[in-house]
């Protein structure tokens, strides 16, 4: 297996896809947790989507695919973000119908300009190879941002997952907290969504997190979880995929499903014998 | 000086007003208890103490050096799913939260003071334990706790014992009734439990849309309001 990842980093493309991968990998775990117990699931797959039509649109207009489509993403994580604390519309209607409408702009773009080829089957599906030197080096930054900004922002996310009405009641910008979550899950979304495509990039959000929960109790041994999960099924992940050419996402969405299914059987146990 | 004062405050969503002529002061060290029936504005009058509502007129002035951070405050029902992973401490820290404003990490301070509250409200042995494990007496007790790590002055409950079982709640009046006499803290509760709220509370406000009463407790039980409410039940 050591032979199998030396072998791996002989590739500088590799190695960048690696460094980044594990790096959004990361930061995507961790904001997991908070969507995942605000029931903002959704609102991950739904962002992918404007992602996805953010990108076509950009790269058929020849403009830098992630300058453009960070900040796309961004209003539209604000946008999902206030429809669903605004209780008079549906929010997941609404989620629904901004990702499959940015979608419908994307296959338009598309086909209007390139026509629907392999660019578009590496944006719906992730390719490993996207990834451009000057690319990696903002992703890179960019993902040390989420985690710094993540760290320092980590009491004010609990107390705003746990308990909104406490923390509104007391005082404390609960608005600009959901914000910095909203913000966060954005720009992660799209740094991962290159590698793992915009069908596969939410399940690098919610899987880590809903693994962790099966056997975590508190909320920091939830995140710590959830962050070792992540890493370890990427690795795992792109292993896989290089050893058996098979797609990269897809290989590490598998590998999770796989942890899933493993910590709940252990989960239940643990449960089991708990009451006995 | 009064820590809040209400003057002709009244309150009202779209639908048209909820609670109008509300008149009452609640002094430092005081213990009122807000009682009245159902959907008779109680909660709406919490959201505008706690600057969550705009009242539609009149004036709540809050005295000196009340702001957000001094107010610790009991949620009617617990918004957190019940899945959710938290440890009794974390909980408790998170009360310190606002209390921090731009300051990210929490310091010694916010440490003893969790730690304090929840030594007096008898959890301190939960600490490790997981929020979602406990019974709802004692989760209720932990949410006081963290309401107290927020608290300076002013603690606010909505209904903290719907839901607990008589025992539990008799259990957790007894607590409030403490922190009220002893640590000197103002409390504001909603109770739908009179009897209750007569045994302890020093004031009383009662609320059908509109003021029926306000004062001492003694005062109260000689209305007619209080009869009705008491269903005769000599007290």
């Amino acid at each position: 297996m050591l032979n199998l990842l030396l072998e791996m980093l002989s590739y500088p493309f590799l190695v960048r896809a690696m460094a980044v991968g594990l790096l959004v990998s990361l930061c995507a775990s961790l904001l997991g947790v908070s969507m995942v117990l605000k029931r903002y699931s959704m609102i991950g797959d739904g962002l992918s989507h404007v992602g996805f039509g953010a990108l076509a649109t950009a790269s058929a207009l020849g403009l830098a695919p992630l300058s453009v489509s960070i900040p796309v993403v961004v209003v539209a994580a604000f946008l999902l973000l206030r429809i669903s604390e605004n209780s008079g519309i549906k929010g997941d209607a609404a989620i629904a119908v901004i990702s499959t409408g940015a979608l419908a702009v994307g296959v338009i773009t598309v086909s209007l300009t390139t026509g629907l080829n392999a660019d578009v089957h590496n944006y719906l599906f992730g390719s490993i190879l996207a990834m451009s030197g000057a690319d990696a080096v903002l992703s890179l930054a960019l993902s040390g941002a989420v985690l710094a900004l993540y760290l320092l922002f980590y009491n004010s996310i609990f107390a705003v997952t746990f308990d909104e009405g406490f923390a509104r009641a007391t005082g404390a910008p609960a608005g600009l907290y959901n914000m910095v979550i909203a913000l966060l899950t954005a720009i992660t979304i799209v740094l991962g969504m290159r590698m793992m495509g915009a069908l596969l990039i939410s399940s690098l959000i919610i899987f880590p997190a809903l693994s962790a929960m099966r056997l975590c109790r508190t909320f920091r041994s939830v995140v710590w979880c959830s962050a070792g999960v992540s890493v370890a099924c990427f690795l795992a992940g792109i292993m896989l995929s290089y050893r058996f050419s098979l797609p990269t996402g897809a290989s590490i969405v598998a590998v999770n499903i796989a942890v899933l299914l493993m910590f709940s059987f252990i989960g239940r146990l643990r449960g089991r014998t708990a009451k006995a | 000086m009064a820590l809040i004062a209400c003057e002709d405050v009244s309150f009202a969503y779209d639908e048209g007003v909820v609670v109008s002529n509300l008149n009452f002061a609640v002094e430092p060290g005081d213990y009122l208890c807000v009682v009245g029936e159902n959907g008779t504005g109680k909660t709406t009058l919490m959201k505008g103490l706690l600057r969550l509502k705009q009242p539609r007129g009149g004036r709540i002035r809050f005295g000196e050096g009340l702001g957000p951070g001094q107010i610790g405050y009991l949620p009617q029902q617990m918004a957190a799913p019940q899945d959710f992973p938290a440890s009794v401490w974390e909980v408790a820290l998170s009360g310190r939260r606002s209390a921090r404003g731009l300051r990210p990490f929490y310091t010694r301070q916010d440490v003893r003071a969790a730690e304090e509250a929840l030594r007096r409200m008898g959890v301190l042995d939960f600490k490790r334990r997981c929020y979602r494990e406990l019974s709802a007496g004692q989760r209720q007790r932990v949410l006081l706790c963290r309401a107290l790590c927020a608290a300076g002055r002013l603690l606010l409950l909505d209904e903290p014992a719907s839901g607990l079982d008589p025992l539990a709640a008799q259990d957790f009046y007894r607590l409030v009734k403490e922190l009220n006499r002893e640590a000197g803290l103002t409390v504001v509760m909603i109770s739908h439990d009179v009897k209750a709220a007569v045994g302890s509370a020093s004031h009383i406000l009662h609320l059908a849309h509109q003021q029926l009463f306000f004062g001492k407790t003694e005062d109260y039980l000689n209305t007619d309001a209080a009869h009705k409410l008491l269903g005769g039940a000599s007290c």
